[in-house]
């Protein structure tokens, strides 16, 4: 530390520099953003607003999007609707609106539910039994330990869709397919590498001593690793987990294969909403935007942990 | 407070003999250094007696009982690390008092003797800060502090002082020996620095490449050391080596060097003709136009009160110290004689101190 304090071979940033760094980060930040924006924005068109060319950037905003993703609809004759009693709720007056008539709610929030139990058990899974192992790997002297992690890494060389097939058989003859547990234990497997890579980094800058020091205090090994290892390990743990619920959560390839009813998640199912009445473009940005929310709160949630734990082994205490 | 028993301790790892049949005896409420060179395997035998390592053969027993394979947890004593093992999450109030939340001692009974390790320790004022923030002098203080919380057997220290820097060292020399004197524990102290060893040890036991060499007082090992390599390792200046050829009788009150007689504390045991080595401290040669030696002033180190003359001759440069009154003109030709009462003779190929009537005050020197 005392190096960095005393010495100033690093050249101050002069203020120009600093602006032009300063609208460099910005420009990439609006770069990334507007696809994003663009999904929010479409999601409160009308559907003729969004398939409008040249596209609008300013439009009366309409629920008709978030409406026909929660709900499926019934075309009907004019004179039927004029049959029925004053609508039920703006979504069905949107729909009568272009003669149809809301027959029930859609498989959008069973799908989502799906997703949030699936990515959500697989991460704590995998961080969970990736926290115990990285911690062995780091502590103890275990044998053929580099060809261990080596084979545990050597599970995400190959792109997982070439093991989809196989996959796809065993659930079917085990009865996992189409389940969400066959999903959780999916999800886990592939991520249990991540987490065991990540974590194992971030446990061997822990030093030993701490442990130690708690052992000889008359605690456990196990319970020096809870109350000494883990609070420390805080941060690998968070990034380590946010990296596998993204993982868990955006799948797509496992999840059209391998689930069509029970446990089909968010992504598969979103596309599907396109087919439905035309290009339904409003609702599928609606589907998209929601499906967004989880990632972001969660992240916001552990974003004091996050900025070191991305940039772990640059920054040493 | 306990006696720490080690017989014959050993301790190999995949294939490096670190510590060759380790064997002493901390008597209750003793202070002993475990002082050596780095790799000496000093650290490894603390390690063994607080059950961090388990050693590969050999007993420790603490007040008598058998603990060689116990875990750490279940022997009761204190260990202090090298950079201190503070846990970071927790503020220093909860850092001392971690020891006592596993026996079950109630919160009450806890927090006052908290509060009464922080007063002996004058930390008070700290209790409630973040350990993150904190000087090296009240890191360290604290580390003690959850050491000493719990009252427990003896007290290891594992270099706890090289992480300070020297100002601090010094006055927590101090407060350590201090410590130990008002608490009474039994403390081994690992440490690579001569002078803190002396300064506090009541007991020194010199390390080199995994065996104890000598263990004796802090004076008996300057004094009398037991090996070519205590010698050379106490001491700053080292010890001055004269090698030589020549045998001795029990009894010989002289050795020849260079054709001249050397008078040296009488020889209690007899050596036939093979190669010796004369050990001289340098505060221990004089200067004397009629001395056995002849030799040239090559330079000298001014501390203030001494001086460090260095003077070459046929055997070699040898370091004398002198008051830094007497002046020497560089290349000036001198004549040095040494104590008689304070030589040292080693054999040469074994590395063993011969012993003389010098080792006969035994250890109450």
């Amino acid at each position: 530390m005392s190096i960095a304090n005393t010495a100033h071979s690093v050249v101050e940033p002069s203020r120009n520099t600093r602006r032009l760094a300063g609208s460099l980060v910005v420009l990439y930040a609006v770069i990334t953003m507007i696809p994003l924006v663009w999904i929010v924005l479409t999601s409160f068109k009308s559907p003729d607003d969004a398939i409008s060319y040249p596209p609008k950037v300013f439009f009366t905003p309409s629920l008709e999007g978030f409406c026909n993703l929660f709900t499926t609809r019934s075309r009907q004759t004019p004179e039927f609707i004029r049959t029925l009693g004053p609508p039920q709720g703006l979504c069905d007056d949107i729909a009568r609106s272009r003669n149809m008539v809301v027959a029930g709610p859609s498989n959008y929030v069973p799908r989502f539910v799906n997703s949030l139990i699936i990515a959500f058990g697989s991460t704590v899974l995998a961080v969970a039994l990736g926290t115990l192992s990285a911690y062995g790997f780091s502590r103890f002297r275990v044998p053929l330990k580099d060809d261990l992690l080596f084979f545990i890494l050597s599970t995400r060389m190959m792109p997982p869709i070439a093991v989809a097939i196989p996959i796809y058989l065993m659930y079917r003859t085990i009865g996992l397919s189409d389940t969400r547990l066959g999903m959780i234990l999916l999800y886990t497997s592939v991520n249990v590498s991540l987490a065991v890579w990540l974590l194992k980094g971030f446990i061997d800058e822990i030093p030993r001593e701490y442990e130690e020091a708690a052992m000889i205090d008359g605690y456990t090994r196990f319970q020096a690793f809870v109350k000494v290892v883990l609070p420390q390990a805080t941060t690998g743990i968070a990034a380590t987990a946010i990296f596998c619920l993204i993982f868990a959560w955006n799948e797509y390839a496992f999840a059209v294969l391998l689930t069509s009813g029970n446990a089909q998640t968010a992504p598969p199912f979103i596309p599907i909403i396109i087919g439905e009445g035309g290009q339904d473009w409003p609702a599928v940005a609606a589907g998209t935007t929601l499906f967004l929310v989880p990632i972001v709160v969660f992240t916001v949630l552990l974003r004091k942990h996050l900025l070191r734990g991305i940039t772990f082994g640059a920054v040493r205490k | 407070m306990a006696q720490i028993r080690v017989e014959a301790l050993d301790k190999s790892f995949a294939d490096f003999h670190a510590v060759k049949a380790a064997s002493f005896t901390v008597e209750d409420g003793q202070f002993l250094c475990l002082l050596g060179p780095s790799g000496c395997g000093k650290t490894t035998t603390l390690r063994m007696i607080a059950g961090l390592e388990l050693p590969t053969a050999g007993t420790i027993r603490l007040d008598g009982e058998d603990v060689t394979m116990n875990r750490a947890s279940a022997r009761d004593i204190a260990f202090v690390f090298q950079l201190f093992a503070l846990y970071p999450h927790m503020n220093v109030r909860r850092n001392i008092g971690f020891p006592l939340k596993c026996e079950g001692i109630g919160a009450a009974e806890a927090d006052w003797r908290v509060v009464e390790v922080a007063r002996i320790l004058r930390i008070s004022h700290l209790l409630d800060r973040p350990v993150s923030g904190l000087a090296g002098g009240d890191r360290q203080r604290v580390a003690l502090g959850r050491a000493i919380v719990r009252k427990p057997k003896c007290f290891l220290m594992d270099e706890p002082l090289g992480a300070l820097d020297t100002e601090m060292r010094e006055a927590m020399i101090h407060e350590l020996r201090a410590l130990h004197d008002r608490l009474g524990a039994t403390t081994v102290y690992v440490t690579h620095d001569q002078l803190e060893a002396m300064a506090m040890a009541d007991m020194i036991a010199v390390m080199n490449n995994g065996v104890v060499e000598q263990i004796a007082s802090p004076r008996d090992i300057y004094d009398r050391p037991a090996s070519l390599f205590v010698a050379d390792f106490i001491g700053s200046p080292p010890m001055n080596f004269l090698p030589f050829r020549g045998s001795l009788q029990a009894g010989a009150q002289a050795v020849r060097l260079g054709g001249r007689d050397v008078t040296v504390p009488a020889a209690r045991e007899a050596l036939p003709e093979s190669d010796l080595v004369l050990g001289v401290r340098p505060e221990h040669v004089r200067f004397s136009d009629r001395g056995v030696l002849r030799g040239e002033v090559y330079g000298s180190e001014y501390l203030g009160t001494t001086q460090i003359v260095t003077v070459t001759t046929r055997y070699g440069a040898l370091k004398a110290r002198s008051p830094a009154s007497v002046s020497f003109r560089t290349g000036e030709n001198v004549g040095l004689d040494f104590r008689p009462d304070t030589l040292s003779i080693f054999d040469k190929t074994s590395g063993r101190a011969v012993r003389t009537v010098l080792h006969e005050g035994g250890t109450h020197g």
